[in-house]
């Protein structure tokens, strides 16, 4: 019964955010200087047009009224079309979301293969050069700005080696292995940086493990050191490790931006950065609700996941 | 168990596995390369570009994204205009002009076609010439260009009467790009997504964000282009289109954005650079309508205190045209007006004292544009020499659209006007320059509506006025830079147009 409280507040709690984050979006869209009507006309236009045009795109009513009109399309899955184009914006997202899902879920995944193993080799061999050499190797690859990483792979794989393509992007349905290609440099650019705070966290996590009781029990009964920290020492570790990649994953997102810009991938990233510019706010409202409501459910699934992970926790709820 | 786990523990075989992983990579990017450069491939073209069009509806929106690669490609003109600048027949074999110049009687070639096999008739060019004026969501240009038009007419099935309320020789002009475009009259209902033109391409894919691909039409009724397909292809970053280019992905950059790279593209064995010009004059506007700048002693010598050879050095590599008024090397009229107000500080000077204008304060407000905010820099630090404060402020275009070009809140402003043959933007004392001489717009007016054979002499007078009066400070013509793979054969050196034309594009 406990966990359907703890639940039912969690769930409360995300629905009080999205309600919060929709309200903050929209009042920042609607400070913005610039008008869409504007733009959409050029230069030259007439006073008369862009108003005539600003009330055919009913921009003209009163903001409370476009709010509500806004938030209650959205319940019905309904984000609004774009000003431009006069596309629905969620049919305009669906392609879009789907490159951003492939390189921020392959970098986070790639960050994790790297960091665990480098990380937990860092632990171990804290007081010898290899440890030195990682750590060292951390630091340097958290001081890299993902883009100057990937300026530089693109330097060396696409323009010096002509091994993989300098940017764009290709659907998986079009051409896996193209696609597969495309998505090498922009993945690893992301994954560098986030690889290397992880290797951090993964390192400290694992310190820990290593003065742990039972640790030296499992050592004393003729575990090796790497098996008896995999064994004893990973799930242990894993609580702070997911509080650190829920928060990382959000980091990820928003470093996305850049990088899609940097590769020319149709992600989210790019198609906000352009209809910011474009003062399409309806995309800008619809992406960034998408991306806060990302961020909000990662966080619900980090705390659920908490109770998978820790089983003194779970039985906690229970009592 | 104990062994597989042992595996991670030795170093030595987790360096091999992080190897491993990499030549994985590797291996990918290998097998993915080669169906990831379709343009090896005979016949194709993949260009890079900076904007991509917001809409496929020409009359829609004024971007110049939209005719960059829809005009003359996938939609035709009566007349077109080549790239030497001169007026040549598309859609209309030949013309007449009557005595008082102001009914124009064209002649359709017969042959003319859509792409979706309909003859392009006399009816459909009215009805295209005719919505201009009738539809309500119709971009601004467009319906100031096409003013001057009264009637549209179609007299038989392939002649066409305009009838203009005054001689207009611009007008012409204007219809040789978006403003006198014909369009499929079955396809107006969808044009915002599927173009409805008569021209040599037809939209195959519109990848949003990315690309557009154009596919050669099967039945044109002219000569058919030497390219199955051309995918233009959309970089925000301008260095990632650079890469692009040098890693073989792309055959052409259809505008370097930044003029420092070209050095890059040094291997001629590799790469073609093309040096020409643009329509776009780098401008920076004065507002004359405040107090300080209406003396036009002040506006010469904000001119005269601006070295701009050393600005266009600074700011774009020296890759560009000084131009000295509001005219590009491929419009007729054009002569080299640098010298009217000529880099002389201490002339500037002399013009501020006697206008008694010391101690000037002026609000320099730009758009985030590259060459906008070099220049910007170049111009606060040249005016600071001759005793003028000027204040940058830096604004991102939408904001900057709103508030210094709609708005006209500002003192001086840059931006470029890529617009061809747009010095009638000076006859408008509301549009942002708010310049309001009656001699000018008289000798505008009188150019425009002159014989053909006095357009010329005409128009030079009225380019001339607007630089002795300083209307404005003209910094210099951006640079038509055209890099492609050394293949590549048949691109224009100046951009006349809007267009990127691929008509007379092929590749070996």
């Amino acid at each position: 019964m406990r966990i359907l409280a703890f639940l039912a507040r969690r769930l409360g709690i995300f629905a009080v955010s999205l309600l919060g984050a929709s309200a903050l979006v929209f009042a920042v869209c609607s400070a913005l200087p610039g008008e869409v009507a504007e733009i959409i006309l050029g230069e030259g236009a007439t006073p008369a047009q862009i108003e005539a045009l600003t009330a055919r795109l009913g921009l003209d009513r009163p903001p409370l009224v476009r709010y509500l009109e806004w938030v209650g399309g959205m319940l019905h899955g309904d984000f609004g079309t774009s000003f431009f184009t006069g596309q629905n914006v969620l049919q305009l997202m669906a392609p879009r979301i789907a490159v951003t899902l492939w390189l921020v879920g392959a970098a986070l995944l790639l960050s994790i293969v790297i960091a665990v193993p480098v990380g937990m080799l860092a632990a171990m061999k804290r007081r010898s050069w290899i440890g030195f050499v990682t750590s060292g190797a951390a630091q340097l690859g958290m001081a890299i700005p993902a883009f100057w990483a990937a300026i530089a792979l693109v330097l060396v794989f696409a323009v010096g080696l002509r091994w993989l393509p300098a940017n764009g992007y290709v659907p998986l349905a079009t051409n896996p292995s193209s696609w597969a290609a495309h998505l090498v440099l922009p993945v690893v650019s992301l994954a560098i940086v986030q690889a290397s705070v992880l290797v951090r966290y993964v390192r400290s996590a694992f310190i820990e493990v290593l003065s742990e009781d039972y640790y030296r029990t499992a050592r004393a009964v003729g575990w090796r050191p790497f098996p008896a920290l995999l064994r004893h020492g990973l799930r242990n570790a894993a609580l702070s490790l997911v509080t650190v990649i829920g928060l990382q994953l959000a980091g990820v997102l928003v470093g996305a931006i850049v990088i899609e810009s940097v590769f020319a991938l149709p992600g989210l990233g790019s198609a906000l950065l352009d209809a910011v510019s474009q003062r399409d706010l309806m995309i800008v409202q619809g992406v960034v609700m998408f991306l806060a409501t990302a961020v909000l459910l990662i966080n619900f699934l980090v705390d659920l996941s908490y109770a998978w992970i820790d089983p003194r926790l779970r039985t906690e709820a229970d009592r | 168990m104990v062994s597989s786990t042992f595996a991670i523990a030795s170093p030595r075989r987790g360096w091999r596995w992080v190897s491993l992983l990499f030549a994985v990579a590797l291996l990918a990017g290998c097998v993915g390369s080669t169906p990831s450069t379709p343009s090896q491939t005979a016949h194709t073209l993949v260009v890079g570009a900076t904007l991509e069009p917001p809409t496929m509806n020409p009359s829609a929106s004024p971007a110049a994204s939209i005719p960059q690669v829809l005009l003359y490609n996938v939609y035709e003109t009566l007349v077109l205009m080549d790239a030497a600048g001169t007026i040549k027949p598309l859609l209309a074999q030949s013309w007449d002009v009557s005595d008082d110049r102001t009914v124009y009687t064209f002649r359709l070639n017969p042959a003319a076609k859509f792409a979706s096999g309909r003859t392009v008739n006399a009816q459909a060019v009215a009805t295209s010439f005719n919505r201009i004026k009738t539809e309500t969501a119709i971009s601004a240009p467009l319906v100031e260009q096409m003013a001057v038009v009264k009637t549209t007419e179609a007299v038989d099935d392939h002649t066409v009467k305009v009838t203009l309320s005054r001689p207009s020789n611009l007008w012409l002009y204007d219809i040789s790009s978006t403003a006198g475009i014909v369009y499929d009259p079955d396809g107006l209902a969808a044009l915002d997504t599927v173009p409805a033109g008569s021209g040599p391409f037809v939209l195959k894919q519109w990848y949003k964000g990315q690309s557009i691909v154009l596919a050669a039409s099967g039945g044109y009724w002219g000569t058919a282009p030497r390219l199955e397909t051309a995918t233009y292809r959309y970089f925000a970053d301008p260095n990632a289109m650079n890469a692009a280019m040098l890693a073989g992905d792309l055959d052409v950059i259809s505008n370097l954005q930044a003029p420092d790279a070209i050095d890059q593209f040094g291997d001629a064995s590799r790469f073609n650079v093309i040096q020409g010009t643009t329509t776009g004059e780098v401008v920076m506007a004065l507002n004359n309508s405040r107090a300080s700048l209406k003396n036009v002693k002040v506006r010469r010598a904000i001119s005269m205190a601006i070295d701009k050879k050393a600005l266009l050095d600074t700011v774009w590599n020296g890759k560009g045209t000084l131009i000295g008024s509001m005219a590009v090397p491929t419009d007729p009229w054009y002569e080299d007006l640098t010298s009217i107000e000529g880099y002389d500080p201490v002339g500037a000077k002399k013009l501020l004292a006697e206008a008694k204008a010391t101690g000037l304060t002026l609000k320099l407000r730009v758009p985030t544009i590259a060459y906008a905010t070099k220049s910007a820099q170049f111009v606060e630090s040249a005016l600071r020499q001759v005793g003028i404060t000027v204040t940058v402020q830096e604004l991102d275009f939408a904001t900057w659209l709103k508030d210094v070009h709609n708005g006209g809140n500002y003192d001086m402003s840059i931006v470029a006007h890529v617009e061809a043959r747009d010095l009638r933007r000076f006859t408008d004392p509301a549009y942002y320059f708010h310049y309001d001489n009656p001699d000018y717009d008289k000798q505008f007016a009188a150019a425009d509506e002159a014989p053909a054979a006095q357009l010329v002499p005409l128009m030079r007078k009225a380019v001339r006025t607007l630089a002795d009066d300083a209307a404005a400070v003209w910094l210099f013509a951006l640079p038509n830079l055209v890099i492609t793979k050394a293949t590549v054969t048949g691109v224009p050196q100046n951009a006349a147009t809007l267009s990127f034309d691929l008509t007379t594009i092929a590749t070996r």
